[in-house]
């Protein structure tokens, strides 16, 4: 884009943020601009013509960096990409100039019918190779790249040739895309797997992870009656994810990171202190580690 | 190689995994695809059912926040056996939500537990109208003095272009009425229901107004919205309901902010 900005070019480096709520607006607009911070909104929620959402996000976008997260993008199904939704995409990536765009390793849409769900996939050769031409084909579309979330899953695909890991890597490589590594669906994950959640973060490439997501889970049985985690979005971070995170932060050094909350919303403080949270211990790891970045990052 | 038009199950490759994994998502009584499994030979079904879950609650759950005043008439959990029997029949065909339950009031029409509640697809009517509005494009609405500014002899001939907000909805029932008790959580009066309404939803800001239509009020605006000058609109009005008071209704219109622009032209022409 050569274009002039409509907004000021706010840097989301090392920053701290939540999901936007826009029940929250007047108390985040009544304690005026908070340094350090960022909004996430979901791109599809910004897509309707005008009115209040695209107010609030105009708002929100003069004083604070933001990230358009997409859901529906169906990245991981091998039928064609919706290109109607992908030019919705590109127009509101152009209107709002966010610092970070992200989407899921997972589908949606089959045929025409969508799910509203982020469908799991098997990782092969084959899926490789169409969710690759497929985050090509958004890059391209957007002009930048975009950064891709490990998902949440509760079952296998036993014709998967690779590990979840090898294949987020692979597609790093095709690509160059970038990451967003979501603690809480690693450990959600290594719960319903019976893997190593620590494992898994050593395998996952961290160099390439331009956002970390933490959010709140909920826990249900499997037919054996062993502890199966839901994803659920509705309830502050655990305790052992907060763990991960310091793990990650550790090793990594400070990471844009954002409190996804999206069901059961609290008071905007109860959120707000979540991510003060996280800054708290990206701020006691900061002195210590030069942060490396992407490509992903602005 | 894959094909990526694949969309029919074949012999379960990694082609149609999307094909065969969807099969039983919107169908409780089928059960989890084979294709997938339990990690350590562990069974599949509650975990399919995770999905199962996601995918009609998520729906519900928009359904209920489209259509929040139906809810409360109708009670959650006679919304939610509803909303279900809606999202399984006819699952979105759009990732925007806010386009989900377009036909939703129709289907209410024809659901048969409703009967009893006539007026209920009305009201989810004009709660869809609503979120339409709320999400229209933004516009100028047409300034008062616009209209002043028209020579008198040029206004039957006078064309208006509607907000991209503006819905007018006509309902047998008082369903702006019964939609208005119930908008929140508050104890509700009784409401007269029999008693016929007009409603016209507009957004002139970011505030989005439902306000009861004078009679002829609807037959007016839907003849000004479709392109029909002001003349023609009036007499249409004027047919409907002879009670028709022009004056109430241009500045009920000009309120509400449902028209941007008025042209007249310099000829002669009163189609």
């Amino acid at each position: 884009m050569s274009t002039v900005s409509r907004f000021p070019a706010h840097p989301v480096t090392d920053l701290v943020g939540t999901s936007l709520k826009h029940e929250h607006l007047p108390a985040i607009l009544a304690e005026g601009k908070q340094d350090s911070f960022f909004f996430e909104v979901h791109a599809e929620n910004y897509m309707g013509a005008g009115g209040p959402p695209h107010a609030a996000l105009s708002q929100i976008r003069q004083n604070y960096p933001v990230s358009i997260h997409g859901v529906c993008m169906s990245i991981g199904g091998l039928q064609p990409l919706d290109t109607a939704h992908l030019k919705r995409l590109k127009a509101l990536v152009d209107r709002y100039e966010p610092a970070l765009v992200s989407e899921h390793l997972a589908w949606s849409t089959h045929g025409m019918t969508y799910f509203n769900d982020l469908l799991p996939l098997p990782y092969t050769a084959a899926t490789l190779k169409g969710v690759a031409d497929h985050i090509d084909e958004v890059q391209e579309a957007l002009g930048r790249p975009i950064l891709l979330e490990n998902p949440s899953t509760y079952l296998i695909f036993p014709e998967s040739t690779m590990s979840e890991t090898q294949f987020l890597g692979e597609l790093v490589r095709r690509t160059e895309c970038g990451l967003l590594l979501d603690i809480n669906n690693v450990f959600v994950s290594a719960t319903n797997h019976g893997f190593a959640a620590l494992e898994y973060l050593a395998d996952f490439p961290l160099e390439h992870v331009g956002e970390i997501h933490l959010a709140g889970h909920t826990e249900q049985t499997d037919d054996e009656g062993d502890l199966l985690r839901i994803d659920s979005h509705d309830r502050p971070v655990a305790d052992a994810v907060w763990n991960l995170f310091d793990v990650v932060i550790g090793r990594h050094g400070p990471i844009p990171t954002l409190i996804e909350w999206d069901s059961d919303i609290p008071e905007w403080p109860l959120l707000k202190a979540e991510a003060i949270a996280a800054q708290a211990i990206m701020d006691r790891h900061r002195s210590r580690i030069e942060p490396r970045r992407t490509n992903a990052v602005r | 190689m894959p094909s990526a038009e694949a969309r029919e199950p074949d012999n379960g490759g990694t082609s149609s995994y999307a094909a065969l994994f969807v099969g039983a998502l919107l169908d409780p009584e089928r059960p989890a695809p084979a294709l997938v499994a339990g990690p350590n030979s562990k069974a599949v079904a509650n975990r399919y059912n995770v999905y199962r879950n996601n995918v009609t609650v998520s729906l519900i759950n928009a359904l209920r926040a489209a259509f929040p005043a139906t809810q409360r008439i109708t009670g959650e959990d006679f919304f939610r056996a509803m909303a279900r029997f809606y999202v399984r029949a006819k699952p979105p065909i759009s990732p925007l939500l806010f386009e989900y339950g377009r036909d939703f009031p129709d289907f209410i029409d024809q659901y048969e537990y409703a009967r009893p509640v006539p007026w209920l697809a009305d009201v989810a009517r004009i709660e869809r109208a609503w979120l339409d509005a709320y999400h229209a494009a933004d516009a100028q609405a047409l300034a008062p003095h616009t209209l002043a500014s028209i020579p008198p002899e040029r206004l039957a001939g006078t064309v208006f272009s509607p907000h991209p907000a503006t819905r007018v909805l006509r309902s047998r029932f008082s369903a702006l009425s019964i939609f208005g008790a119930h908008k929140r959580n508050d104890p509700v009066a009784r409401v007269d229901a029999a008693e016929p309404e007009d409603t016209l939803v507009t957004r002139p800001e970011l505030e989005v107004v439902a306000r009861r239509l004078p009679p002829g009020g609807a037959t007016f605006l839907e003849h000004l919205a479709s392109g029909h000058p002001l003349g023609a609109a009036v007499a249409a009005a004027l047919a409907e309901d002879p009670s028709f008071d022009l004056s109430t209704n241009i500045a009920g219109m000009l309120e509400a902010g449902a028209f941007i622009t008025a042209v007249w032209e310099k000829g002669n022409d009163e189609s």
